[in-house]
């Protein structure tokens, strides 16, 4: 951009802001009811995380009357309650690693070279994305246990490979397709192989776009159930299958319920708040 | 950008390749095998050629649950993808609160979708939560899981809570991308703001809505944990999705053949829908040149 753009960007925004000073009482409104509609929900659940069940189930009220973190200590001390959080993880970050290790270069080659095949190559692997679980549930389940890996956090991680492979080939394609080609062509010139190029130089341009898709596989990774849970008995189970053992004979421990259900949205929270100033573009997949 | 022809580039694709051809295509393929195969037991299959999808054509459980799907993708792109262009024209631009607004609203898109499932659970029950209860105490006789008409708005409400905010920072990243020299040229033009929205930023945001549709289908339509969790399918078979009603009948009955060949017809829907969306996209890439 040149200097007199940037001027003029600079003076628009602030007559554009004052032209329009009419509508932050507007948009104030409607920020404020969408935000309520998502956290009541939420707030719900600590609300309940935080009370015994005899309150939950006793008297109704908004706010925990009898404060305790009985039901957080219950999980935190168990270790076939936090060691489906740990387990979670783990095949989770291998998703990750594994998603996008095979993904960079595949979206390098999508986004630079035009070869045979490449774009029915490119639509069948987001059919892959666009495959229901459900569908692959039994054979993975099939798959898996014959080769012995079931109930191992690696199999879940490859079955997760599924959806989030495509995804990240997706997203990092958008990304590199806004790298300048020239910056390949002047590197070759200089004498860069290869790999060398594209860690040294290539992968540090991109950065921003393999956090982006490496926000996505974690989002996909972590709120999947259906396969997680079919893929895994003891040793490998995820949190989110996990929950439903406080469904006993006694009736819904809705306590602890709670309480797990708050600790799974903490990993969540957490990811997004280290990435908070790149939400904005990172959830336009480099395609602004 | 003009791409050079290069076959090599094929190296670089092959692991992804094998990877996605060892999780996609053999479990794939087993479904292929056992759609065309009857079993008595035992493990002994013989052929049993078309039947069983010549049965599935004819099973009116399977059209039921495909009316439902579409109806329910068609109601939660009615709701989301307009919420979510109004949401996301009013978010603030900076600040403090731009961040927070960004943070609260990707939130729920991260917490793990049976835990999605069980806080509407919870919020909607009548005698302990908190959606419930004021349902209850205003006079309207709510039960999600006994009334279907109920059971709808909540799993239709779960999902819009779920995921419009996805739809809403798409669109705020194409809104986001647009120079304030348009903004000035539309003042000038003393265009309305109607007018300005319809020439500005719609087709700015054409290409970022056009990755949420696709999303947001691909992902309702193949919906399963969500409402499993909330109503279990019901009640009777009211909420019944193909996801749901696919699991039932092969982890659940375990009837293989139908089964699979329910998988394939319900794979080949989802890929058709996909395919006319993802060639609006590319073209609309193709026209806009800069990418």
């Amino acid at each position: 951009m040149t200097d007199t753009t940037v001027s003029t960007t600079r003076l628009g925004t602030r007559s554009h802001a004052k032209a329009r000073t009419w509508r932050p009482s507007a948009s104030l409104i409607v920020m404020a009811l969408y935000l309520i509609f998502l956290l009541l929900p939420i707030y719900w659940l600590i609300n309940m995380s935080l009370k015994t069940n005899t309150e939950i189930l006793g008297s109704f009220s908004l706010w925990p009357q009898d404060l305790t973190l009985a039901n957080y200590e219950k999980i935190l001390t168990d270790p076939s309650w936090y060691m489906g959080y740990v387990n979670s993880l783990i095949y989770v970050v291998m998703n990750m690693v594994i998603s996008l290790a095979v993904a960079l270069p595949a979206a390098y080659a999508f986004s630079r070279y035009s070869f045979m095949g490449d774009k029915h190559l490119f639509f069948w692997l987001l059919t892959n994305r666009m495959a229901p679980p459900a569908v692959f549930a039994l054979p993975f389940f099939q798959l898996y246990s014959s080769i012995g890996l079931f109930d191992t956090h690696i199999a879940v991680a490859l079955a997760h490979c599924l959806f989030n492979v495509p995804l990240a080939v997706w997203i990092l394609e958008g990304f590199m397709r806004g790298v300048p080609k020239e910056i390949d062509e002047t590197a070759y010139i200089d004498g860069y192989s290869f790999p060398r190029f594209f860690i040294q130089i290539f992968t540090p341009l991109i950065a921003s776009g393999i956090g982006v898709a490496a926000f996505f596989c974690f989002m996909f990774s972590w709120v999947e159930l259906l396969l997680s849970r079919t893929l895994t008995s003891v040793d490998a189970k995820p949190i989110a299958a996990t929950m439903t053992r406080t469904v006993g004979a006694a009736g819904v421990d809705w306590g602890v319920l709670a309480a797990a259900g708050v600790l799974t949205i903490v990993p969540g929270a957490l990811v997004i708040y280290f990435v908070r100033n790149y939400i904005a573009k990172g959830f336009a997949l480099g395609r602004v | 950008m003009n791409k050079t022809v290069n076959q090599k580039a094929w190296f670089l694709v092959l692991p992804v390749l094998l990877l996605v051809a060892f999780s996609a295509v053999i479990p794939l393929m087993t479904v292929v095998n056992y759609s065309v195969q009857d079993t008595f037991g035992n493990n002994q299959f013989f052929w049993a050629g078309l039947d069983w999808f010549r049965d599935m054509l004819a099973s009116e459980r399977m059209w039921d649950a495909l009316v439902r799907q579409l109806i329910f993708s068609a109601i939660i792109l009615a709701i989301e993808i307009p919420l979510g262009i109004f949401v996301a024209l009013h978010m603030p631009k900076k600040g403090f609160w731009s961040s927070f607004c960004l943070v609260t609203m990707s939130l729920p898109l991260l917490i793990p979708w049976n835990v999605v499932g069980t806080i509407w659970q919870i919020f909607g029950r009548v005698d302990i939560g908190l959606l419930g209860y004021t349902l209850d105490a205003l006079g309207i006789d709510y039960n999600y899981t006994q009334n279907t008409i109920d059971a709808w708005v909540t799993v239709i409400v779960m999902d819009v809570w779920h995921w419009t905010s996805l739809v809403a920072l798409l669109a705020y990243a194409g809104l986001r991308s647009i120079p304030d020299a348009y903004y000035q040229a539309a003042k000038i033009d003393q265009a309305s703001r109607w007018a300005v929205f319809r020439y500005i930023e719609l087709p700015k945001m054409a290409g970022v809505l056009m990755i949420a549709i696709l999303l947001r289908f691909m992902d309702s339509f193949m919906i399963y944990t969500e409402p499993f969790v909330v109503t279990g399918g019901g009640p009777g078979n009211a909420t019944t999705f193909l996801s749901i009603d696919l699991v039932k009948m092969a982890l659940g009955q375990f009837d293989l053949g139908p089964a699979a060949a329910f998988s394939l017809m319900y794979f080949l829907v989802i890929m058709l829908i996909s395919w006319v969306f993802y060639t609006v996209m590319t073209n609309l890439d193709k026209r806009d040149g800069v990418q």
